[in-house]
């Protein structure tokens, strides 16, 4: 371990410290780390949209890179007009937003929000169309019967039928146009049950992911914090 | 004007991506208003990082609770944000060394917490008073117990295979777990699909804000 992992493996090690404190109760070094979390993510945040969102799309079309020349160049030396030129519309509608912070001016970051707002309901309403609700839909019409060679596979045809009846009876317990009662009540009744299971079941992930990310942290503290340190040291 | 054009913007926009399906011949027009939206997203995240900066800056400013920390979150945001911006984002960089010993441990400490508040939170809302919360309890418990290797360890030979935690785990999985989020996935998509109509129509103008 170098001298710069080393360090990095402390700090690591103190951060870590300071955010399982809230464990005890709110104070001083939690809000250190805290602070400094919320600070360097957006800082991460900011670097990473840079490199990752505006450089591909916005700098090097207009301005260029080593791979080849930009729009703006090619027309101001060459005189020639590139379709990438039109990115720059994209740069004004991203420049509006900032208008947010002059109040007499906010008004003008309507556009960057309309239009981030109104690709995305246009992108969304297609993609939630196809992926969620169609292909949902599509995998639910299935045989409530498997037949196969031997005869009826009892386990699958058990699996599709309730897999059917519950995701129909969820959606009956979402059908508010009617009233609960009889035959649709006992259906939304079912739907509720179903609900639950999923629920707990999400729950239960949840808690494992967690617990899992808790381990991780020990796991670091204890081998590559505290032994780390005594390796380095050549005390182990 | 300052509502009408924005809300043809915003139309314009949607019409074009959902006609992309239907008329192939938009592919480009659509590929590049999609490149644009990555660009204006781009620029979202400058506006909400600008005003986390102003809030904090104020906090200073008026010595407000905790202000010394504030100060703390604004060296933060320079040092990551220079470190990228400036000798990049590649493995190696000083923005990848603070990645990897500021950001990646303080983030999965903090969704680790979340694991004791969690616990608690299940100890204390958690009771069997009703079959709703009995199956919910029953389906949580099942699947915690079929994640980890103690949930088969301890089942002998002569238990039977389907009240095994490894069995009922994925059983739950496999059709309670599928039946609910693909109802709440169905509907889900119903109100998006609704919503978004309602914005590409200028029905829905709240991200318009006040005049």
């Amino acid at each position: 371990m170098d001298g710069l992992t080393l360090l990095g493996t402390w700090i690591a090690a103190i951060l870590t410290l300071c955010i399982l404190s809230f464990l005890y109760k709110d104070n001083p070094f939690y809000k250190f780390a805290e602070y400094l979390f919320v600070g360097i993510s957006a800082g991460f945040w900011v670097a990473y949209q840079y490199h990752n969102l505006l450089v591909p799309n916005l700098i090097e079309p207009l301005f260029g890179s080593a791979q080849g020349k930009g729009a703006l160049p090619l027309l101001l030396t060459e005189g020639q007009f590139d379709l990438r030129l039109l990115t720059i519309i994209a740069g004004l509608l991203g420049l509006t937003m900032l208008f947010r912070f002059i109040p007499k001016l906010a008004w003008v970051s309507r556009y960057g929000i309309a239009f981030s707002v109104g690709l995305g309901a246009g992108l969304f309403f297609v993609v939630f169309l196809q992926a969620n609700c169609l292909a949902q839909i599509k995998g639910t019409i299935i045989p409530p019967v498997v037949i196969t060679d031997g005869g009826v596979d009892v386990g699958s045809s058990l699996a599709n039928s309730l897999l059917i009846i519950g995701v129909v009876s969820a959606l009956i317990y979402f059908y508010f146009s009617k009233e609960h009662t009889g035959v649709l009540g006992g259906a939304a009744k079912l739907g509720i049950w179903f609900l639950m299971v999923s629920f707990g079941a999400a729950f239960g992930y949840t808690v494992m992911a967690r617990i899992s990310l808790l381990i991780g942290r020990m796991s670091f503290l204890i081998d590559d914090w505290i032994k780390g340190t005594l390796i380095a040291l050549g005390l182990i | 004007m300052r509502r009408e054009i924005p809300m043809i913007v915003a139309f314009v926009a949607g019409v074009i991506i959902i006609l992309e399906f239907f008329v192939p011949a938009l592919t480009p027009v659509s590929s590049r208003i999609q490149n644009w939206y990555l660009v204006v997203v781009a620029f979202a995240i400058l506006v909400g990082a600008f005003n986390l900066l102003r809030l904090n800056y104020m906090k200073v400013r008026h010595r407000r609770t905790d202000w010394p920390f504030a100060i703390l979150l604004i060296v933060g945001f320079f040092t990551m944000a220079l470190a990228g911006l400036i000798g990049g984002i590649d493995e190696g960089t000083a923005f990848d060394w603070l990645f990897n010993y500021f950001v990646y441990p303080m983030s999965s400490t903090m969704f680790a917490l979340l694991a004791f508040f969690v616990a608690s939170a299940a100890y204390r809302a958690f009771r069997a008073r009703t079959v709703d919360s009995t199956l919910l309890l029953a389906a949580a418990f099942i699947v915690m117990l079929g994640q980890v290797p103690i949930g088969s360890i301890w089942v002998p030979s002569w238990w039977p295979f389907f009240l095994s935690p490894d069995w009922l785990k994925d059983r739950i999985m496999d059709i309670g777990n599928t039946a609910g989020q693909r109802a709440i996935l169905i509907g889900a998509s119903l109100g998006v699909v609704s919503t978004s109509l309602r914005i590409l129509l200028g029905i829905e103008r709240s991200y318009l804000g006040e005049e």
